[in-house]
């Protein structure tokens, strides 16, 4: 039952991206089409997931133990560098196309502050092994829910007749403001 | 001007002395603020006591005792003045708000009247929720001096006498929810 | 180029946020008052002066194969010093910031500093390349927040001006996005008319 609640809090009424504001640079520059958004949700998903459940054995077994909390920020980046570069090695192996489709992207997962800030959170709120997966995994998902939603509304405002000094970020974000509003919908369901 | 070549020994080099000055730094850092942190952490715990329970001349949170409840723990502040016990703060809390957990500081008298209630945590809407905090509003001042035995620590729309805010209903059962759970808890502890 | 205009680049036309997007997720995240959205760039020229710094100054040492590696390590620190001196000296903006502080490690501006510019340039560029993005960052986060604050609660830097709340949909989350979409057209607009 704590599982239904981590999940649809972490996916609806926290939305990583819509209610807590981060993950915001790859969400507007991935954005632009539906494709790559998908592309870029799988990726978070493997590296947000693998990240938490890393993290969450450093925090619990290394960092307070030896009381050197403040060792955090530090250790839980480069863990994230470091499984960055294993997914973009694996990737190229085993799906060089994917590999290429991503591009640029893949490497930005690392400066993605979701995968940092869902790695932190999960410590805060003092889940175990298990719930920590289990936030991390919806999480994900409620990021690549809220990409991806976002790509298709972009896909369609490219071919709206928007006033030129807004076109392109400017009305993405009035856009995404109005996505949130729509989002804050779901609060007080959990 | 020439960079290092990249060879393992190098790279390891260049990381592994980076990382230990990174990591000496930091732990030097850590103890001179280790004092001034706890210390900011205990001003602003005697702050919501201080503002609960009538003045007091000794050091409540060294004379703080807990109990556990319902998964969570609630702790008690007894506050003295020369021998004779003022109140008490008791730190609750609430799983019922509108956006998560809420923590309260309630500060009892001897005889079990609410003194006054602070807002220590929140995360409720601004504009809505977020009236439970006295800079807000003054609607918590409704608490002052009652008796928990008298008057019904629940919503008026449930039956009790607590004036819900207006269109926040929930945070206002979940604040009812967190002095209720401190109170309980009060009497049981008195009565050993 | 000569440092003023180094110095300069960081507030309007090589603006961060209006006109780079970097560092978005703080810009939206912490805006809800001035003063937190003045904090935060503070903080984040903090540690964007010190890893420019640092980088400048050890850049020949550190091997190209691990260079985003160290830069990293280099930033984290900085963050980890920022995090700790706050917590320790300024605790209510250390609340009101919260999870934001030690998110200043993957602000893409500070990597993206360190690598564009300070990996590449003298210790003193470097220096005043970190304070004027910083700065700039600085301006736009205060000036966000400023808006969000006035429209959302009527008050500026903590001092009402009205009785009551204001629209409280721009210090939720809606209106966040909302603001800085329009505040992004206008400050282009008006420096395109200065230029």
């Amino acid at each position: 039952m704590e599982y239904i609640i981590i999940i649809i809090s972490a996916i609806f009424v926290n939305n990583i991206v819509l209610n807590k504001f981060l993950g915001i640079c790859p969400f507007i520059g991935v954005s632009g089409k539906v494709e790559t958004s998908v592309g870029m949700s799988g990726a978070v998903l493997f590296v947000m997931t693998i990240a938490t459940l890393v993290t969450y054995l450093i925090q619990n077994y290394i960092l307070t133990p030896f009381g050197i909390g403040y060792m955090q920020t530090i250790t839980f980046i480069l863990v994230i560098a470091s499984l960055v570069q294993l997914v973009e090695i694996i990737l190229k192996k085993v799906s060089p196309s994917l590999y290429q489709a991503l591009g640029i992207f893949l490497p930005l997962i690392t400066t993605n502050c979701a995968v940092l800030g869902v790695a932190i959170m999960a410590g805060q709120q003092d889940l175990n092994l298990m719930e920590s997966i289990v936030f991390a995994i919806a999480n994900s998902i409620g990021f690549g829910l809220a990409l991806i939603l976002f790509a298709g509304l972009r896909e369609h405002l490219d071919l709206a007749d928007v006033p030129r000094p807004m076109k392109g970020v400017p009305i993405a974000f009035v856009v995404a403001g109005l996505l949130a509003m729509a989002f804050m919908g779901f609060a007080g369901i959990v | 001007m020439a960079k290092k070549e990249s060879n393992l020994k190098n790279m390891l080099i260049a990381l592994i002395a980076i990382t230990l000055i990174a990591s000496a730094s930091l732990g030097g850092i850590y103890e001179l603020t280790k004092e001034p942190i706890a210390a900011a952490k205990l001003e602003k715990k005697n702050n919501a006591i201080r503002q609960v329970i009538p003045e007091f001349d000794n050091s409540p949170t060294s004379e703080v005792y807990k109990q556990a409840v319902d998964g969570d723990t609630i702790y008690f502040y007894p506050g003295t003045m020369g021998d004779e016990p003022v109140g008490t703060a008791v730190e609750t809390y609430s799983m019922l708000g509108f956006s998560g957990e809420i923590k309260v500081m309630v500060g009892f008298l001897p005889d079990g009247t609410i003194n006054d209630v602070a807002v220590l945590e929140h995360e409720e809407t601004p504009g809505l929720g977020d009236k439970m905090e006295r800079k807000k509003s003054e609607w918590s001042l409704q608490f002052q001096g009652k008796n928990p035995e008298s008057f019904r620590l629940s919503v008026k729309k449930d039956g009790g006498d607590v004036d819900a805010i207006t269109a926040s209903t929930i945070s206002s059962r979940a604040f009812c929810d967190a002095v209720t759970r401190a109170y309980n808890t009060y009497k049981e502890i008195n009565k050993k | 180029m000569d440092q003023l205009k180094n110095f300069t680049k960081g507030f309007i036309k090589e603006n961060p946020v209006f006109a780079l997007f970097l560092g978005l997720c703080p810009t939206l995240g912490v805006t809800t008052t001035a003063i937190n959205g003045m904090g935060m760039g503070l903080a984040t020229t903090f540690v964007l002066l010190m890893s420019n710094i640092v980088v400048a100054l050890i850049k020949n040492f550190i091997p190209d194969k691990v260079r985003i590696p160290s830069f990293i390590v280099i930033i984290a620190s900085f963050v980890t010093i920022v995090e700790l001196t706050m917590q320790a000296y300024l605790p209510s903006l250390f609340e009101a910031l919260g999870l934001f502080i030690p998110l200043i490690v993957v602000n893409c501006l500070v990597l993206g500093r360190a690598e564009a510019f300070a990996s590449k340039n003298n210790l003193l560029s470097s220096a005043i390349d970190g304070l004027g993005m910083g700065l700039g960052f600085t301006f736009a986060l205060t000036l966000l927040g400023a808006v969000r604050e006035i429209l959302g609660s009527g008050s500026i830097f903590g001092l009402k001006f009205i009785a009551g709340d204001g629209m409280l949909i721009f210090i939720l989350s809606p209106g966040a996005f909302i603001a800085l979409g329009y505040l992004i057209v206008i400050v282009n607009k008006l420096s395109k008319k200065g230029a």
